[in-house]
């Protein structure tokens, strides 16, 4: 099994098929996310990784049904239980955030609602997805501000933002999130505002939580050594497309695409040699320059000719499936004449 | 104690006006008064004594709420200003409902749908009243409403009733109906510029994270525009309709002259045309209180609306 943990033969709790996300522009379409498909089982933590505009906000945007326009969903679907969401009115999609799905965005300080308490806002949240009375509501509120670690919870449940530090913030938009028993949270870089020495803690609390409420985790991360630790199976994104996805093992040990062997050697805190690890040179390409083929193939030292006239879906290598030419029978094709030059 | 500053300021230039500008007791006496004559009106006057003595007399009478007589009925002003102050306080009152209430439902819609072409048309007529003068507003709504169609009258109070000192306008038909053109003409402007004001700060605040977040957690349309967004718009419109209902007393006086309103502003223009000093002093003394007030009133508003400033005296307990 893919992830390590037993998965029922039913549905996985989210499918995202072939999804392409779109910016109509002036100078045409910008295609942002290009096929990008996945699952997630219930309970599961699915890492993304991959550079800064790799796709993978936009990819976790559309999940909970929030690109911001002119972004939108262009093709694929995304399905929660088996109930296909994508394509869901306004308001039913508003039921399922929240109740079903929650989010935690990337600034704990700008998240919360300057003017109004934090009790407040969670009694708002509850009360909107739960038939709960005000009473319940609130002690709903104040068993959760517990539970993600806020001292003095009955007291903190009157005050105002501003009166909480970094990660406190950050806690309570945890508790924002897990507050109608969603069973899926999309977790965009959760931690990357925070100072360093708090970061460990809150994707510990978040991961506590979400084995002991079951909940699923689509977790948006640069830092690989946070992916080792929580998360179950990985994503690794590049351009757009989902380069490598693998369980967290095999991909951490084993890379099969070489964009996800240059990423490790970002990482020191695997164990690995990092003589081992070729460092990527130059960058993500910007989405009017993708080149044909391979998106990866200017930055790759095994590309072939193949590479640079047909685009490798994800394909079986190893335990893992990956986007490269590498792992198919018939291989990268011919070597290409001179360096990394001419592409 | 910046307002007493503030006052003080303000005293100090209506002393200034009052004692530097034009000769009183030319404006008293007539041309063949004899010279000793005036020189006795002026040591009566207190004139003569130097300035900072009559500064601090006029700040005194000031404080107590006595200006003098005025030059050209002899009355105290004090008492011409109360019986106009109702009329503008009215008037001003109206003008300043009318621009809250249909500027500010008026900026969250075009705020909310800014792409919609109603907005887009409100927009374009919003820029149409910033920039036409209030006179010219004024002439055109009475040319319309009340000489083509005849359905409101063009100049004075209509009827009033007399409570104590308080005359009003609100409690007969007629006075009320006085009070629509000039209330729209003076409140026009300060409409399209709440307007403009609410809908930019609605497009900022709908941008933020806590309002995407908001959306995360799957609250209602309502709770979010209404709730969160519009709430977030409250300290910038608070003061600028502080500001704007200070300004809208002190503007009055267009709209009353338009209007022929007996309002404290039609009585200003009158004594600028008769040098009438203390009656331009002690209506330069009072709109300086009124804005004072206003601005008290708009810091505690603040702190209503706004924990941070709360907080100040709180404390970060916990934080760590
Ligand atoms: N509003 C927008 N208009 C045009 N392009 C956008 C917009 N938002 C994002 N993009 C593009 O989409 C790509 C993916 O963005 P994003 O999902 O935020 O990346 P990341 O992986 O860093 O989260 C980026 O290259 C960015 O240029
Ligand atoms: S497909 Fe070719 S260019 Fe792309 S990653 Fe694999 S080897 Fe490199
Ligand atoms: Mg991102």
């Amino acid at each position: 099994m893919a992830t390590g943990r037993s998965v029922s033969n039913n549905a996985p709790l989210l499918e995202v098929r072939h999804l392409r996300v779109e910016f109509p522009t002036r100078r045409g379409t910008l295609l942002a996310v290009d096929d990008v498909s996945f699952e997630i089982a219930a309970g599961e933590v699915l890492g993304v990784v991959g550079e800064s505009g790799a796709g993978k906000s936009l990819t976790g945007n559309a999940i909970i049904g929030l690109l911001e326009p002119p972004g939108r969903v262009a093709g694929g679907e995304i399905r929660l239980e088996g109930r296909r969401i994508d394509t869901l009115p306004y308001e039913e999609m508003r039921k399922v955030r929240g109740a079903m799905m929650g989010a935690i965005f990337q600034d704990p300080l700008t998240c919360l609602n300057p003017l109004y308490s934090i009790g407040r806002q969670l009694v708002e949240t509850i009360q909107t997805h739960l038939p709960l009375p005000a009473g319940q509501a609130r002690k709903r509120a104040i068993d959760l501000l517990k539970e993600v670690g806020i001292p003095g919870a009955e007291q903190r449940f009157d005050h105002y933002p501003h009166q909480f530090s970094g990660g406190m913030r950050q806690r309570v938009v945890i508790a924002l999130a897990l507050c109608a028993g969603p069973k899926l949270i999309v977790a965009d870089e959760p931690t990357t505002a925070l100072d360093v020495s708090i970061q460990a803690q809150v994707i510990a609390l978040l991961k506590r939580l979400c084995r002991e409420h079951g909940t699923a985790v689509m977790l948006v991360t640069h830092d690989m050594g946070v992916i080792a630790e929580t998360a179950d199976r990985v994503a690794v994104m590049y351009a757009g497309r989902v380069a490598e996805i693998g369980p967290v093992r095999e991909v951490i040990k084993q890379a099969k695409h070489p964009y996800t062997k240059g990423l490790m050697g970002s990482i020191p805190s695997l164990g690995h040699r990092a003589d081992r690890l070729t460092q990527i040179d130059g960058a993500m390409p910007r989405l009017t320059e993708i080149p044909k083929g391979c998106a990866f193939n200017p930055r790759c030292g095994q590309r072939g000719l193949r590479c640079l006239v047909e685009r490798p879906n994800l394909m079986t290598a190893g335990g893992s499936l990956a986007a490269c030419w590498l792992h198919d029978r018939q291989g990268v094709g011919g070597a290409v004449a001179g360096e990394l030059a001419d592409a | 104690m910046q307002s007493v500053a503030v006052l003080l300021t303000v005293g100090l230039v209506s002393f200034f006006l009052f004692r530097y500008v034009g000769d009183p007791v030319n404006a008293m006496v007539g041309q063949d008064t004899p010279a000793v004559e005036r020189e006795a009106l002026r040591v009566k006057l207190g004139l003569n004594d130097p300035a900072p003595i009559q500064f601090v007399r006029f700040i005194a009478n000031a404080a107590h709420g006595q200006f003098g007589l005025s030059y050209r009925t002899s009355e105290p002003v004090s008492r011409m200003i109360w019986e106009r102050l109702p009329a503008t306080l009215e008037l001003s009152f109206c003008a300043a409902m009318f621009a809250l209430l249909v500027g500010v439902p008026m900026g969250v819609y075009t705020g909310l749908y800014p792409r919609h072409w109603s907005s887009r048309t409100l927009q374009a007529i919003s820029l149409i009243g910033v920039s036409l003068p209030t006179f010219l507003i004024g002439i055109l709504l009475i040319l319309f409403f009340s000489v083509i169609l005849r359905w409101l009258p063009s100049f004075g109070r209509g009827e009033t009733v007399t409570i104590g000192w308080w005359t009003t306008n609100f409690l007969r038909w007629k006075g009320l109906e006085a009070l629509i053109l000039p209330s729209i003409t003076l409140g026009l402007f300060q409409l399209t510029l709440l307007m403009r004001l609410v809908r930019s700060e609605m497009l900022e605040v709908m941008r933020t994270d806590y309002i995407k977040f908001a959306r995360a957690r799957g609250l209602t349309n309502r709770a979010i525009n209404f709730g969160h967004a519009l709430k977030n718009t409250l300290v910038p419109v608070i003061t600028v309709t502080g500001l704007q209902l200070g300004s809208l007393i002190a503007f009055a006086l267009v709209t009353e002259t338009v209007f022929a309103w007996p309002g404290v502003g039609q009585l200003f223009i009158q004594s600028v045309q008769f040098s009438d000093i203390p009656v331009m002093a002690a209506y330069l003394m009072l709109i300086g209180l009124f804005f004072v007030i206003i601005n008290l009133i708009v810091d505690l508003l603040y702190f209503v609306v706004d924990p941070r400033l709360r907080g100040q005296m709180g404390v970060r307990a916990g934080a760590h």
